[in-house]
């Protein structure tokens, strides 16, 4: 059902009424709460109240628009939208035009990018849309033609008669428009008859990429929104008290403004350059930041406090015992586009421009900031250069907004690289502790115990309602959102007797969030590294043990398939091994098989700036993730993941000392690079009888990093308890602090080739 | 202030810069040509990477009073204009893969693919796995195994 809206041109709308259908299994271990109602379900749930305020536009050139209530930041929402509307419209892809919605207030919960959630959530209203549209243009397209719809066929955009007259949807825009709003009953195209979902297409921007065109915030010219950048603080979260000189930076070529907001200095100049080298020469007295004189061990030691303990569990006596106790590190989210933003902040107005996934909380935190009502605050939502959690946040919105208005002119605002890993959102440190008892050849209890730095969740459901209880005093409304996030995400797979996983978190005034894929990275490596001991302990192999166990078909059908893929247990020469792990979330399944070389020889390659340490040489993936829209971008995604996995696993964190973070750009940040990365890459998309699609963005990187800890582990003899692997050796000699972003050089001309 | 002047993209151009900032701001804060992405500022991420007279470098480590007016600057918008064709086939074979997935770094990427493609032809090679592993450009969206098949292809037909 949905509606035939009051318009010049045919606008409709769908309205969603979709019973869920949760499944349970029977099974020896309890089931947990994610197999029952997890993460997508919430937020599915959450955006059905307003998905009717969905609308899909026929223009007379015999476009479709629609815009799209979510963030494009390169998993390919955009694409697989428009794959929907061109096959329940039976329009040609390139006809279809998506484009970003500004924050819209009245979507409430339905304007939220996270949790992998986009496909799971919408397919379902934009179809309905689009048939509403469809059924609307047959029905003007048989007046037109003098016949009646049942006799109608459509193809690409064109409905035809059986007397060969034809009409366009171009044409019949406007004569399908309805003067008023009506509601209207539909039926979805059955999936059998899918011509484009479930067919690979490429990228629909891949063209204004590869030359250019695709604009980013920082790209789009707003008239006099001159360059900004700020000068931060040399700890983290500290605040500047007073400027030493800035008469004398404000004579510096190019710069027009300086002004004092709480994050820092910002500097408005004629060119980002300009901006550096003012940054550069400001002389600025500072406050102290929040966690002064704290390290990565201090931090730990607070963790370790925090755990809540394992439960030695009634079991016989003669059961044997798994203890693991697992540390991951700060990391940073930072993607390659820094966090930037373009205000406009006039006395009563303001405009922002900003890759944003939670755009209405941002436009509530802007307006709250600059003292003007919502409803005076437009937030455009501009195509992000990557998230992975970062731009759930609005931190460079609201900066901007308030950097604006300290100027009173517009600001093109950019985060230097260096600001990124040393004030931006990182993923919270964290241990995991398990315990599991065997006996008999069966496992008996698993538990797990995470403790974790605590998570940013104050976008809440993307609205202000839950963004702000997720905000309460104490951390204690983001400690329960933590929580109900944690238990709708995290499920143990295995049919491990009794299983219990719990969080606690400690709000220790970090700058944190989720990062792609949220706790299960780190909950499914410690995992999966006790399965394959648990293994061990039965004298069975890896992947006969874990087939053995699972509950779940799907996963069991990923793993075989990896397993077959990737020619699981071929023997391999010393130093080397293959990883196999599994994850289940997001409505599907993924398994990664992985060989990893460890031989001195490769482990210490000599490269400039750079770690290289073991190398991933072969990666396969197999995904179940349901209804599949597009195969090709979701290999693209698996892609991705796996690249996120290996460097979760062996060389991407922060180091905390003395109250800051020692990174600043990617010289000292090891994310994946080509010489990390397997040069024998495999993805399978699994066939499907699902009627629902399940995420992508994020369903990758669990059963990656976990693969490739198990690998390690097996090639080397060890068990690696602190992830990254390399955490422990500083590769790079910390950049000053004073000034707080270092000097662009000056020899690139001797670099060229 | 001083008059810079280069070719940009085949064309003359001339700016009123301090010649000690950066290219790549007097590129893209004066010229408003936005291809060339900024990722790092200190030449590590080489989202910028662009051409100088046909070769690799980054205009965020060069000083625009080191560019001479007689310097051609091709940055990702002017790379068709050398084939003299709409796309460059580096280009065609990204779009044959769908490389891109945010898209933030592939103007560099691609830049990068086309002057490592002919450095290895220089050194007497076809690229390969080796020369693979020396691309130091950063994709924070993990495409790199589809970089390394879209530069194969574009290639062959470079
Ligand atoms: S911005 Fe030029 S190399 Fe990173
Ligand atoms: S495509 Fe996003 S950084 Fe490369």
């Amino acid at each position: 059902m949905g509606y035939l809206m009051a318009g010049t041109t045919l606008v409709v709308a769908a309205d969603l009424s979709l019973g869920g259908s949760p499944a349970a299994a029977a099974i020896p271990s309890l089931p947990q709460i994610p197999e029952l109602y997890d993460l997508e379900d919430l937020q599915t749930d959450a955006a059905r109240p307003t998905a009717q305020l969905i609308t899909i536009t026929m223009n007379t050139d015999g476009t479709a628009s629609f815009q799209l209530p979510r963030a494009e930041v390169g998993q390919g929402i955009t694409t697989s939208t428009s794959m929907i509307i061109a096959e329940e419209l039976d329009l040609p892809l390139d006809k279809v035009h998506v484009t970003l919605a500004p924050a819209r207030p009245e979507l409430l919960f339905n304007q939220l990018t996270g949790g992998s959630n986009t496909s799971v959530s919408t397919f379902t209203p934009i179809r309905v849309a689009a048939a509403i549209a469809k059924g609307a243009l047959l029905d003007a397209a048989a007046i037109e033609l003098g016949s009646i719809v049942a006799l109608l066929t459509s193809k690409a955009g064109v409905v035809s008669a059986p007397d060969g007259s034809s009409v366009t949807y171009g044409e019949l825009a406007t004569k399908a428009a309805s003067p008023t709003t009506k509601k209207v009953n539909v039926t979805l195209k059955a999936t059998s008859k899918f011509k484009v979902i479930g067919t690979s297409q490429g990228r629909v921007d891949a063209h204004d990429i590869v030359t250019g065109r695709k604009q980013f915030a920082m790209d789009l010219q707003v008239p006099d929104a001159l360059p900004t950048m700020v000068c931060r603080p040399p700890t983290l979260n500290g605040s500047p008290k007073s400027i030493n000189n800035e008469a004398v930076v404000k004579a510096m070529p190019g710069v027009t403004d300086i002004a004092m907001v709480d994050t820092g200095v910002a500097v408005r100049a004629q060119t980002f350059g300009q901006c550096i080298d003012a940054i550069r020469a400001l002389d600025v007295v500072w406050n102290t930041g929040s966690v002064e004189g704290e390290s990565d061990a201090t931090i730990k030691a607070k963790l370790k406090a925090a755990e809540i303990p394992l439960v030695v569990p009634q079991v016989p006596i003669l059961a044997q015992t798994v203890d693991a106790d697992f540390t991951f590190m700060f990391r940073s989210s930072a993607a390659l586009e820094p966090n930037c933003s373009i205000a406009d902040v006039r006395k009563d107005k303001a405009t922002v421009w900003a890759g944003l996934k939670s755009p209405i909380v941002a436009q509530g935190h802007i307006a709250e900031a600059v003292g003007l009502p919502v409803s005076a605050v437009t937030v455009n939502v501009i195509t992000g250069g990557g998230s992975f959690g970062h731009k759930l946040f609005g931190d460079a919105a609201v900066e901007s907004a308030k950097i604006s208005k300290a100027m009173g002119k517009p600001v093109k605002l950019m985060w230097h690289r260096a600001d990124e890993p040393r004030q931006g959102r990182v993923h919270p440190m964290c241990t995991s502790r398990i315990r599991a008892t065997i006996l008999a050849g069966q496992v008996l209890t698993f538990e797990q115990r995470h403790t974790s730095v605590s998570t940013d969740f104050t976008h809440g459901l993307g609205e202000m309602l839950t963004s702000q209880a997720a905000a309460l005093p104490g951390g204690l409304g983001n400690l329960g959102f933590s929580e109900s996030i944690f238990l709708l995400t995290q499920e143990l797979p295995y049919n491990f007797g009794l299983v219990t996983q719990l969080l606690n978190e400690v709000d220790l005034s970090f700058n944190t969030g989720s990062m792609r894929n949220i706790y299960s990275p780190d909950v499914a490596c410690a995992n999966e590294l006790v399965v394959d001991q648990l293994a061990k302990k039965l004298g069975q192999d890896p992947l006969a043990f874990r087939l053995a166990y699972l509950k779940d078909p799907r996963v069991k059908a990923v793993l075989q398939k990896v397993a077959d893929v990737g020619g699981w247990g071929r023997k391999m020469p010393a130093g080397t091994a293959q990883g196999i792990a599994v994850h289940k979330e997001y409505k599907g399944a993924t398994a990664v098989l992985v060989e990893i070389d460890c031989r001195p020889e490769t482990v210490n390659r000599q490269i400039p700036n750079a770690v290289a340490g073991p190398r991933v040489t072969k990666a396969v993936i197999a995904v179940d993730a349901g209804l599949v829209i597009n195969p090709r971008g979701l290999d693209a995604q698996m892609m991705g993941g796996v690249s996120d996995g290996i460097a979760l696993a062996l060389t991407s964190s922060v180091h905390l000392v003395d109250g800051h973070f020692l990174e600043a750009s990617w010289d000292n940040y090891f994310y994946t690079r080509q010489w990390n990365i397997p040069p024998d890459f495999e993805c399978i998309v699994m066939p499907s009888d699902s009627q629902q699609p399940g995420g992508a963005g994020e369903a990758g990187v669990a059963a990656s990093v976990s693969a490739t800890a198990c690998a390690y582990a097996r090639a080397t003899g060890t068990m690696p308890t602190t992830f990254p692997i390399n955490h422990d050796q500083l590769s790079f000699t910390p950049k000053p602090f004073i000034p707080p972003v270092p000097e662009s050089p000056t020899d690139g001309l001797s670099q060229t080739y | 202030m001083s008059m810079q002047t280069f070719l940009l993209n085949g064309t003359s151009v001339t700016v009123d810069v301090n010649p000690d900032v950066r290219l790549l701001w007097v590129i893209r804060d004066m010229l408003g040509v936005t291809g060339p992405k900024y990722g790092c500022g200190i030449n590590v991420c080489k989202a910028c990477t662009s051409h100088i007279n046909g070769k690799a470098f980054n205009p965020c480590s060069v000083r625009v009073g080191d560019i001479k007016p007689t310097d051609e600057v091709t940055t990702i918008e002017g790379l068709p204009a050398t084939v003299g064709k709409d796309l460059h086939p580096m280009q065609e074979a990204w779009l044959e893969f769908d490389v891109a997935q945010c898209g933030y770094c592939q103007p560099g990427q691609i830049m990068a693919a086309v002057a490592k493609v002919k450095a290895a032809r220089a050194a007497g090679h076809e690229i390969g796995d080796a020369d693979f592993d020396e691309i130091r450009n950063v994709c924070r969206c993990g495409t790199y195994n589809r970089i390394r098949e879209a530069i194969t292809a574009g290639a062959k037909n470079m």
